[in-house]
């Protein structure tokens, strides 16, 4: 009797093929995206047929959330540094060089100058859940907001402004920080929105 | 797992010299598996889409300017927008009427509404960039006389003048939509307007079916 004899076969994959597609993959990925950046709110922006990109440097994005509560970025952390020294000399705080270290860093800030320096003490996780609570002042009676946008300008005179503002906010929301822009000369502006497809028929 | 596998001789050379056949495999998996969390990573931590933006210029807050220096829009030529809450629009030609409830039409933000007025009301510009577009797709003029004659176009005398009006209601994708069309219709001349008390009166009055200008009449 002769037994059934199995072959033998080698189960070794070549991998180095399926290692070039994923090399492949990973740099495509490393080119062509940008980093998501954190945000304190979750904002769903307007779609429209608008196909202008946003320039990447020079960019004063103003954040408005559902809410009404408004927040600001700048992509230059020695632009940060300035505008927090000269907002502070307005409504004179002063700052450690501490507190403006940890100011830096921050990617969207947006605090009532009052209670900057007690946030800038917190740690970053107690600032992500405290943040998003707060907002800078924008109305009539305290517009801090202004002061903001001002001093920012004053440091960097090719800042774009930038409004990224959620889809459900209120007009009367918008208004007010459209009508703090035109106080300030700033009328030309860009409004951040998703692309939409439409065509005209 | 890089390894050297190191056949000695099958035979096949009978004595002589005494090359030996390397073979070299090495094991590419873990690479692989490296590779595969690191994609994972930047497809989770990032956006591949830029945001798109739209571009707006508003008029001054200025209050030094002069009557002179701002200029008036012929009322034949001007489409005000209304936008109220629950994404409602309405507009009016030229000026408004305040008594009579029907001067304000209702409209929607859909393809037949505002577009199709906006469209009409501009239908010579909307001809011209059609052309000049199916010019550009043939080669046959540059993108940049493209843009230059669009906007000449688009400023040119005869189209209309649209006033966005935004009720505290409204909201912002409201006001992007409204501006949406006016990219859509080629309309070159329009501006976002402080709403004005009359206005606000208009919508409250459409609101009631007129019951505020029945009022006014007694």
């Amino acid at each position: 009797m002769s037994r059934v004899k199995v072959a033998r076969k080698s189960t070794r994959i070549d991998m180095t093929a399926m290692s070039d597609v994923t090399v492949l993959l990973l740099t495509f990925f490393m080119l062509t995206s940008t980093f998501v950046k954190k945000e304190p709110v979750q904002v769903t922006t307007p779609g429209s047929v608008s196909e202008i990109k946003i320039p990447e440097v020079n960019i004063l994005q103003i954040l408005i959330d559902p809410k009404g509560k408004v927040f600001m970025s700048l992509d230059k952390q020695a632009d940060m540094e300035q505008t927090l020294t000269s907002v502070g000399n307005d409504y004179g705080v002063t700052f450690t060089p501490e507190e403006i270290q940890k100011f830096k860093i921050q990617k969207t800030f947006g605090t009532p100058i009052k209670n900057m320096k007690g946030y800038l003490a917190m740690k970053s996780e107690e600032q992500d859940k405290v943040l998003k609570d707060l907002g800078i002042p924008c109305d009539s009676v305290d517009n801090q907001f202004k002061d903001w946008v001002k001093n920012a300008r004053a440091t960097n005179p090719d800042l774009r402004i930038a409004i990224k503002a959620d889809q459900n906010t209120p007009y009367s929301v918008i208004k007010s920080v459209m009508n703090s822009l035109q106080d300030l000369r700033e009328n030309k502006y860009n409004l951040i929105t998703s692309l939409k497809n439409e065509e005209a028929k | 797992m890089a390894e050297v596998q190191n056949n000695e001789g099958g035979g096949k050379k009978k004595g002589g010299s005494k090359q030996k056949k390397i073979s070299v495999f090495v094991d590419f998996t873990p690479m692989v598996d490296m590779n595969m969390l690191l994609i994972t990573f930047f497809m989770l931590c990032t956006s591949l889409s830029k945001p798109q933006t739209m571009e707006i210029n508003m008029p001054s807050n200025d209050k030094n300017i002069t009557e002179e220096q701002q200029s008036a829009v012929k009322a034949s030529q001007a489409i005000t927008l209304l936008l109220g809450g629950d994404d409602k629009v309405y507009y009016y030609l030229g000026q408004a009427d305040y008594k009579n409830s029907n001067s304000l039409t209702e409209t929607s933000y859909k393809a037949a509404g505002i577009r199709a007025l906006l469209l009409m009301r501009n239908s010579e510009a909307v001809e011209k960039v059609k052309a000049l577009k199916q010019q550009k797709l043939n080669l046959k003029i540059s993108e940049e006389d493209y843009t230059k004659q669009v906007s000449e176009i688009k400023n040119g005398k005869k189209t209309p003048v649209v006033i966005i009006k935004a009720a505290d209601e409204a909201t912002y994708k409201n006001l992007i939509d409204a501006l949406d069309e006016m990219q859509i219709c080629n309309i070159g001349k329009y501006v976002i307007d402080k709403i004005t008390e009359g206005d606000k009166l208009l919508l409250k009055n459409k609101k009631d079916n007129g019951g505020l200008s029945q009022n006014v009449a007694k």
